[in-house]
């Protein structure tokens, strides 16, 4: 059912994978022997294999490609237009739909904040500083990744449900956590949680702490430091861990259906509604918001593309210097 | 980014909590009562201004009968709950959210509209399919949602093991006519809708196993081209039950309002709505209004062949019941 929701998020999860791949700490041994492979692999460039063999990967790869992502973005897009562009505005129009884009736009502002501020704190105290329990807390800030959303969803419940440990005295005190903005914000803050941490942690270990040794030196405070030194070094991997972060957080549908009750125009997300209003048969409208959803993916894609760049050349000592 | 599409969600909220109205009711629904409360909930509101010049705001919640009971047990702040099977709302009263005797605070059961277990076959009727007996024949697949989640799939086994205790004489029998039903069940959804979607828009199986009004909106959505209901000779008579979830009404002082609105199922104009929506209604005058819209099956009722919800559930839909037993094979 989530297959038209999934779009955001899988890819988005692939990508932050693959990133915390490539900017993984490299020791100098390891990357030496990367650009060994790379050599000997530029000696027998692709490019001199025979045609057919060429033009059967390169078809092989064009086909994946088209079938696992160009068909169902055709589709998507087909089918919310399929009624015409009115139908396509007035689906957009409707109260619930209106409601249900609010309630996605405030949950990934609150979400992204936090987590922003949470994961820089966390990348600077990991990569800047060695203490006990270090790899526990990296271990830690990777739990959302590999844990079910379901699972993130009813951890919630468990903890604020009614027949939750805290249950009771929130009913008391009358706090209404789940089934309610605060409890979908807890979870989608859960799920969302390792993005903008991983995507900083490589980095910040890379550029490692002489700059802010310096800084220190001449005589800045630790804040002074932070502002001036660590936060200009790591903006762009920063703003590429929060755009991951907001695609997640827009996109996330497991833990936020445990938690959402689907009380209507109050409590469903867009991916919420996109399941609900197809199982109501208004599949313009169904898909019209899962649209909105793929133009995010696309957008976050264009984004994160620019971004990488400016990572890239970040990363070498001209690009930093400037 | 964030410092610019603050003050925007700010001002989009802020703008539609401008109007509010007098009451505010959660109305916590199963699966297939989507288009049933979107219509009774805009005469309700109408009737309740007219005649007591105060404005109500109704906001639904739907899902399985089951996990929607599980949500207001988690708190979901329902101030009505109008679930599939009285089961369910039990479940609910025995944490103390509704008062033990809900069932008796309204007539009939506390359940205003009524339906049965028909089958949706495709156009022409391929598989030929009349009765309960045509189900278990090879080759035939049938589509139901799971009875663990899903209350309409209570329904649907129920339904299928009163046709054979009937019909073969024994409990054993019986036992043995759904096992072999349930061989032929491909996928268990969840939920009614979601075995409705996969029948009609997945195009799986040759039969679904649906609630009458689920099966009529389906072929209304789709095209009588496409389906045909066959209603079997007999069949169970469902009774999705009604009740004010008392805690919650009355600490957020919906009560009168909530009452009230459980109350107009049981006017004229609500047995209409049941009935336009193809539940089966209770007052005589819309039902023989009515008449040519439903089928004519002999229906028989929980409490005369399973002794009650509460044994039902227990004996086939419990850990280790008998539901459990067949499906394991």
């Amino acid at each position: 059912m989530s297959t038209q929701t999934s779009f955001v998020t899988p890819a988005a999860r692939l990508q932050a994978y693959a990133s915390t791949a490539d900017l993984a700490v490299s020791p100098p041994s390891a990357r030496k022997a990367s650009d060994r492979v790379r050599q000997a692999a530029a000696s027998r460039d692709l490019r001199s294999e025979p045609g057919p063999i060429r033009f059967i990967i390169i078809a092989l790869a064009l086909s994946f490609l088209t079938i696992f992502v160009v068909l169902p973005l055709v589709v998507v897009f087909a089918s919310a237009f399929s009624k015409g562009i009115n139908a396509y505005f007035a689906a957009l129009a409707e109260p619930e739909a209106l409601s249900a884009i609010k309630l996605t736009l405030l949950v990934a502002a609150i979400s992204v904040s936090l987590n922003l501020v949470f994961g820089v704190i966390a990348a600077w105290a990991i990569a800047k500083f060695d203490f006990t329990g270090k790899t526990f807390l990296i271990t830690l800030i990777d739990l959302p990744f590999s844990v079910s959303p379901v699972i993130s969803g009813l951890v919630f419940v468990l903890l604020f449900g009614a027949q939750g440990y805290w249950g009771t005295w929130l009913q008391a005190n009358n706090i209404h956590i789940l089934f309610a903005v605060p409890g979908i914000a807890l979870a989608t803050i859960f799920v969302t949680f390792p993005f903008v941490a991983r995507s900083l942690i490589p980095l910040m270990q890379e550029q490692g702490t002489q700059e802010e040794e310096a800084a220190i030196s001449l005589g800045a405070s630790g804040l002074q430091t932070f502002f001036r030194v660590t936060l200009p070094n790591i903006k762009w991997g920063l703003l590429y861990g929060v755009l991951l972060c907001n695609a997640r957080a827009m996109g996330e549908f497991g833990a936020v259906s445990v938690v959402s009750g689907h009380i209507r125009g109050e409590t469903n997300t867009m991916p919420l509604l996109v399941e609900i209003l197809y199982n109501e048969y208004q599949f313009v409208a169904s898909f019209a918001i899962a649209s909105l959803l793929a133009m995010l993916a696309l957008i976050t894609l264009v984004v994160k593309t620019v971004l990488e760049q400016r990572l890239d050349e970040g990363q070498t000592p001209e690009g930093r210097s400037e | 980014m964030i410092r610019r599409i603050l003050p925007l969600v700010a001002g989009l909220l802020w703008a539609s909590s401008a109007f509010a109205a007098d009451y505010t009711l959660l109305n916590v629904s199963y699966d297939p009562t989507r288009e049933l409360y979107a219509d009774f909930n805009k005469a309700f509101v109408a009737a309740y201004s007219k005649e007591t010049g105060k404005s109500v705001e109704i906001k639904q919640s739907h899902g399985g009968s089951g996990s929607q009971a599980r949500a207001v047990i988690d708190g979901l702040q329902a101030d009505v709950v109008t679930l599939a099977l009285a089961y369910d709302i039990d479940a609910i009263a025995a944490k103390g959210l509704v008062a033990p005797e809900w069932q008796k605070r309204l007539s009939l059961n506390a359940s205003p509209y009524t339906s049965t277990i028909v089958f949706l076959v495709r156009k022409g009727n391929p598989k030929a399919i009349k009765d309960w007996d045509d189900l278990i024949k090879p080759g035939v697949q049938v589509i139901t949602p799971n009875p663990k989640t899903s209350g309409g799939a209570r329904w649907n086994y129920l339904a299928a093991w009163g046709f054979a205790e009937k019909k073969f004489g024994s409990a054993d029998k019986a036992k043995k006519f759904v096992a072999d039903l349930f061989k032929n069940v491909p996928v268990l959804d969840t939920g009614a809708r979601g075995s409705t979607v996969t029948f009609v828009e997945r195009g799986v199986g040759d039969v679904l196993l649906a609630w009458e009004n689920e099966a009529f909106l389906a072929q209304r959505e789709f095209g009588k081209d496409k389906f045909e209901i066959v209603a079997p000779p007999l069949s169970i008579l469902a009774e999705p039950p009604v009740a004010v979830v008392d805690k919650v009404a009355d600490k957020k002082g919906t009560r009168a309002v909530a009452e009230a609105y459980l109350k107009h199922w049981y006017t004229k104009e609500g047995q209409e709505i049941a009935a336009r929506n193809s539940y089966r209604p209770r007052d005589s005058e819309i039902a023989r209004e009515y008449e040519k819209s439903f089928a004519k099956v002999e229906l028989f009722t929980i409490d005369d062949v399973f002794g009650g919800w509460t044994k039902a559930q227990k004996d086939h839909f419990g850990e280790g019941g008998i539901f459990d037993q067949i499906y394991k094979n």
